[in-house]
């Protein structure tokens, strides 16, 4: 009998992992293949049978990125712009968290009622007034205008109000008693205990505004304002497709963001499990 | 309460004539204010203003501006195109969210088996959630294309696969299935983090009754992952509302508005044919259909949520 069932559950299990391994060929597969055209020579890509190794290999596609197309000035907007806004969200985001969590003040439900709205009105609907704004006030392909929209998130308001719920108040009644104000407080108790959530926060927002491509596209008109993302993709239709440049310029985008991930893996998961579930 | 306020009043720098209770609103208040400055520039006013627009012939670059009453509705509902986007958005949802979050819950439960690499197998599936998604357009794009590596695995099963982006009868499938395969992971966190809050003595409760596998997963795992579910299904929902990057990146909404969706309607309307007013008033007819629809479902079938 229980041989029987030890017998089974060695089947479903390496069933199960045989499903796996297809499903990880599945999702990893593209980006090894990208990577792969990336270190191929510029000329034809859809060379049938086709080969995951690079036969010849070279760096050539990597050299132009840098010398033929202004790669290196998008980089440091991007990097620019994505660590302006991760600041900005760190401190705001914690601010107003943490008035959320911890103080009493009229209106506190319904404001906080209104911010969870608008996380159900998705990025195209205020995109069109967002610009008009930004227009009349003459900001229209200006770094401002990549990066003030974004300085406050109500995802990030909504992590840190969560987190700051789950410290204890005795702390910060010590720190009343010395004569610390509320600011004081916030700052050198509070913010200080907080080291796992501003990571999480922080993470989670460098990666989004990384990533971001919309608002950039809208805003950014000319090269010397555009964000990777933007660059890659006015690359791609105004000049013909030449693929391994292409890919060449994806994988260098997606590293930045696969390293902080394999290295806060953890912490991803906890900004997920935070932001959304317990409740 | 009142001895508190006292003690607290001693400090340096407190007005000692201030009540407690208005202080502590105060500092709320200047803790919010960079917050709320920011919302309510790029996320409050922007809300109102679309209403306002939407009823103007409105052009940046033309500095001319006319009040059109409702124009711009009458012309909307007779445009083919902002009909074809409204049904492709729709399919989009309607495909879209119930695949990814099936295979996000598969994906969670088996991972959570007792296996080996399971941490190999959890960053496998995440990494195309924080990938750019110019990048993993691109990548698809080549992956789709005519001579692409789809149509070459194909082929070796015997198989002659179209241009699938090029075909006005695959595109709009093929980005969905693009977006299944780079947003499941993300939500199969979300389910891993649903699954660890079931308590597991309510799994040894089951056990104890003589519960199966199955009847566990349906009595025990299913109930425990409702909010979990309810998450995953809101912001699936609005995440593919507002999809954008792909059908910017692989097709420009085509071919013959094949992949126009309801957000690549609004961005052609008003940052490639600047008529700001005409698509201020599709998001806002869309919104009205949106809530036409709900209400109507709510007087069909008053007991649907």
């Amino acid at each position: 009998m229980m041989k029987i069932s030890v017998v089974r559950r060695r089947v479903a299990r390496s069933g199960i992992l045989a499903l796996l391994l297809v499903a990880a060929a599945v999702f990893t597969l593209p980006f090894l293949w990208s990577l792969s055209v990336s270190l191929q020579p510029p000329g034809d890509v859809f060379r049938w049978p086709m080969k995951l190794v690079p036969d010849p290999f070279t760096l050539e596609n990597y050299r132009r990125l840098w010398t033929e197309i202004p790669f290196a000035r998008w980089l440091l907007t991007s990097a620019g712009v994505a660590l302006a806004v991760t600041s900005a969200n760190l401190f705001f985001d914690a601010l107003a968290g943490y008035a959320f969590a911890h103080l009493r003040f009229p209106g506190r439900n319904v404001l906080f009622t209104l911010l969870l709205a608008t996380l159900m009105v998705p990025a195209h609907v205020t995109l069109v007034p967002k610009f008009m704004l930004l227009n009349a006030l003459g900001l229209v392909n200006t770094y401002t205008a990549l990066v003030a929209p974004a300085m406050v998130q109500v995802v990030g308001i909504f992590l840190m109000k969560q987190f700051f719920e789950s410290i204890p108040r005795q702390m910060e009644e010590a720190a009343f008693i010395d004569g610390c104000n509320r600011f004081q407080v916030f700052w050198r108790v509070v913010l200080p205990t907080s080291k796992p959530a501003l990571a999480a926060l922080g993470i989670y927002t460098f990666q989004g505004n990384w990533n971001e491509f919309l608002w950039p596209l809208v805003v950014a008109t000319t090269s010397d304002r555009f964000t990777l993302p933007v660059g890659l993709a006015m690359f791609r239709y105004e000049f013909r497709v030449e693929w391994t440049l292409l890919m060449a310029g994806a994988v260098l985008i997606a590293l930045p963001t696969l390293i902080i991930f394999l290295v806060f893996q953890r912490l991803f998961i906890q900004g997920i499990a935070t932001s959304g579930l317990k409740e | 309460m009142l001895s508190k306020a006292i003690s607290r009043n001693t400090g340096p720098g407190r007005p000692a004539d201030m009540p407690e209770r208005r202080r502590e609103a105060r500092a709320a208040y200047f803790f919010l204010l960079p917050a709320l400055i920011v919302l309510s520039l790029f996320a409050f006013s922007p809300l109102v203003f679309i209403f306002v627009v939407a009823f103007f012939d409105w052009n940046l670059f033309r500095a001319d501006l006319h009040w059109v009453e409702a124009a711009n509705f009458v012309e909307l509902a007779g445009d083919e195109r902002f009909l074809t986007a409204l049904r492709n958005t729709t399919v989009y949802v309607l495909g879209v969210v119930p695949a990814q979050t099936l295979l996000a819950l598969l994906l969670a439960l088996a991972v959570s088996w007792n296996i080996p690499a399971r941490g190999f197998f959890r960053a496998a599936f995440y990494i195309p959630a924080i990938t750019s998604s110019v990048v993993t357009s691109i990548i698809f794009l080549w992956i789709y294309s005519k001579p692409g590596l789809l149509n070459y695995v194909l082929f070796r099963f015997g198989i002659e696969g179209p241009d699938w982006i090029g075909s006005p009868k695959y595109a709009l499938g093929a980005i969905m299935a693009v977006n299944v395969w780079s947003t499941s992971g993300y939500f199969m966190v979300a389910f891993l983090a649903g699954l660890r809050n079931i308590p597991a003595s309510l799994y040894e409760a089951a056990r104890i009754d003589g519960a199966g596998p199955w009847a566990r997963f349906q009595y025990v795992t299913v109930p425990g992952l409702k909010p979990t579910l309810f998450f995953v299904v809101t912001l699936g929902i609005i995440g593919t509302f507002q999809v954008f990057d792909q059908i910017y990146m692989m097709s420009a909404g085509g071919p013959v508005n094949a992949t126009t969706t309801l957000s690549y309607f609004v961005y052609n309307s008003a940052f490639r044919y600047f008529r700001f007013g005409y698509a201020a008033a599709a998001v806002v007819l869309f919104a009205i259909i949106l809530f036409v629809t709900r209400v109507q479902r709510r007087i069909i079938r008053p007991e649907a949520p």
